[in-house]
């Protein structure tokens, strides 16, 4: 088996003491210590309470954490938690963790674990983020559940989020992905997610593993992986989506985990992508609020001061990437007075295809590429919030669906930019 | 007496004739070479330019500013440059070649000398051309992380660091053609100091703010956010 070279002699002689599982659970670790425990302890008792006949497993990836992260994870006890006493372990529940080789990145320990579930003949597995410290018992069925009975390959969540969180997703990731690949997935980028045996090997199979969507955004390139295979997708509602990763407030890495992949993926994907003129709903499994709406102290001149500055400053850089006629209404933007300004849907999906494009060229390095287009965001961010001061959590939703037909009505164009027609 | 001087002229015209024959085949063997050598400069250029062509030699050469100099000298394009450039080279390699072959004294001396200096200038260019590379690319990359960051005056930074990596490659290429070496030393040594200096009293002085700010963001970037006293919003 090709894959084994990915897995240690440790995590091998690990696997090999479990033998085989129905069900395997991983979680992908690096210093995560302030957290894991106690999202282990939910995952054991998720497992045990809904999945008391199945063979299970979590297993644990670490990248060298030097936190005592695994020492956590191992002793990590269903007595430590408070669960219910209707909890009976009718089965060894194992729990291993190991270290993989290498740097420490999210795509190698997520490798590590398919090629695990790979080995242990599981048919159903999920990948929980050892910072999500808002997980339930219940995360664990809402996204096994559905692949273990064999009617989807690939679940991914939703969550309930302030309308003003994962701005990011909402204004470029989702609807890029949906216009790119056709596919109403709304969590492209997810920290949680379930997928089928056949599903895991499949992702093994794909070449991502030789490049940088290997190491860093291997969550999007998986879903990516999984609609290009036309594999049996749905979404489900977990919960609120914690934020305690300082990474994730780190734009310029968030946009290299999300956006480089996604602009990477459009390269061998073309013919699909090319291909598709709309986009098709993913079934929803369960459904919850989604949008909460508690007031935010939020700096919004410092965005806009920074959208300001990006322009100024990278305008060299902006036509190397953009069309003249781009540049010149960004600048005419950028010139505006606060309550004037609005980087409206069109202009924004117009970059973010031209940049796309510009991707595909390698007009200048692709990451420089990708770095460039923060500023720009955050001046849509800007708009975003503007707009939406008063909005309710439907009307945002109502905004961020009239931002997607924009970008599948002008994905034409991207099209044109790819094959050099403009 | 005429006698005398009659075969005097008949060994000398003799012995012209014996020198330009044995000449002529020199002469031979270098048109020849020449030619030959044309020839093979005139493909070796063909097959480089067909290269350069196929690893997108102009988009790297515009990536590192080259096409942007070479447009306003007007010049033609950094492809057809070099393998311009490499078929005179060749050619003239060719050349002197040929003329080794008359056997004239003294001038194989400096066709030595050129065969010895001809690595030392593709190093030298080879230098130049990866130096405005690099020059290019971490320039980029510094206007970007200043932008990226909110730091103040990226493009002054920028443009710093352009110049530092051109000064540095320029000292490289000169060091490497050996020409002026110690004024090149001296000049650059001053210029460094001058520079470092410079920027030690303006950063010291005039930058108090920016290196409190800088340093904070590096080493203590838990204090600045509680300052701030804003929710952070998370992109993801």
């Amino acid at each position: 088996m090709a894959e084994e070279s990915v897995l240690t002699d440790e995590f091998l002689r690990q696997l090999i003491n479990v033998g085989e599982a129905d069900i395997l659970v991983g979680v992908p670790t690096y210093n995560n210590a302030a957290t894991v425990g106690q999202v282990v302890q939910t995952i054991r008792a998720g497992l045990l309470k809904f999945f008391p006949r199945e063979r299970a497993v979590i297993v644990n990836a670490d990248g060298g954490s030097r936190d005592q992260t695994p020492d956590l994870v191992r002793g990590a006890s269903i007595n430590d938690a408070q669960v219910s006493s209707d909890i009976h372990a009718l089965r060894t529940l194992h729990c291993i963790s190991a270290e993989y080789p290498g740097e420490p990145a999210t795509g190698t320990a997520l490798r590590t674990i398919l090629a695990s579930a790979d080995l242990l003949r599981a048919s159903a597995c999920a990948v929980v983020s050892p910072e999500s410290t808002t997980i339930e018992p219940d995360w664990i069925e809402r996204l096994l559940r559905p692949v273990y009975q064999g009617k989807f390959d690939f679940v991914t969540p939703l969550y309930r989020r302030h309308k003003f969180d994962g701005l990011l997703i909402r204004n470029l990731v989702y609807p890029m992905t949906r216009a790119f690949y056709g596919k109403r997935v709304k969590e492209p980028y997810a920290s949680e997610f379930a997928f089928s045996g056949q599903l895991g090997n499949h992702f093994l199979g794909q070449e991502i593993w030789a490049h940088e969507a290997g190491r860093t955004g291997t969550e999007i390139s998986l879903t990516i992986s999984a609609i290009a295979g036309g594999f049996r997708l749905a979404q489900t509602f977990l919960g609120t989506k914690p934020h305690l990763d300082a990474r994730s407030a780190d734009l310029v890495a968030a946009m290299r985990q999300t956006v480089g992949a996604l602009f990477w993926s459009l390269e061998p994907n073309f013919q699909l992508w090319s291909a598709h003129a709309d986009s098709q709903t993913v079934p929803t499994l369960a459904a919850g609020e989604e949008v909460t709406l508690e007031p935010l102290r939020i700096n919004r001149k410092r965005l806009l001061g920074m959208f300001h500055s990006g322009v100024a400053q990278l305008e060299p850089v902006l036509k190397q990437i953009l069309s003249p006629p781009t540049v010149s209404e960004l600048q005419r933007i950028a010139a505006l007075e606060e309550d004037e300004f609005s980087y409206g849907d069109e202009l924004w999906a117009r970059t973010v295809y031209e940049f796309a494009a510009s991707y595909h060229k390698s007009v200048i390095s692709r990451d420089h590429i990708v770095q460039a287009l923060a500023p720009l965001y955050r001046g849509r961010a800007f708009t975003f919030l503007v707009e939406n001061r008063e909005s309710s959590g439907e009307e945002v939703e109502q905004n961020v669906e009239k931002f997607c037909l924009t970008c599948e009505r002008l994905k034409p164009s991207l099209v044109e930019l790819w094959n050099g027609k403009k | 007496m005429r006698e005398m001087i009659v075969n005097e002229l008949t060994q000398a015209t003799q012995e012209l004739i014996r020198e330009f024959a044995r000449f002529l085949p020199r002469l031979l063997v270098m048109l020849i070479v020449v030619l030959v050598g044309w020839m093979i400069a005139y493909l070796l250029k063909w097959i480089l330019r067909s290269i350069l062509r196929l690893v997108k030699f102009d988009k790297l050469s515009e990536g590192a500013g080259a096409t942007q100099l070479l447009n306003k000298a007007a010049l033609p394009s950094s492809t057809e440059l070099v393998s311009r450039f490499a078929f005179w080279i060749a050619w003239l390699g060719f050349v002197l070649l040929g003329v080794s072959a008359l056997g004239i004294l003294g001038l194989e001396e400096y066709v030595t000398r050129f065969f010895v200096f001809l690595p030392r200038l593709v190093v030298a260019l080879f230098f130049l051309f990866f130096g405005l590379l690099a020059a290019s690319f971490f320039s980029r990359a510094a206007l970007l992380w200043a932008v990226n960051t909110d730091m103040p005056s990226p493009r002054l930074l920028s443009s710093a660091v352009r110049v530092l990596i051109t000064i540095f490659t320029a000292s490289a290429v000169f060091e490497e053609l050996g020409l002026a070496d110690s004024t090149m030393l001296l000049a650059f040594a001053i210029f460094m100091g001058a520079v470092m200096l410079g920027l030690a009293i303006a950063f010291g002085i005039g930058g108090q703010h920016l290196a409190r700010r800088f340093l904070e963001a590096r080493f203590a970037p838990e204090k600045k956010e509680a300052k701030e006293g804003e929710d952070e919003l998370s992109p993801l």
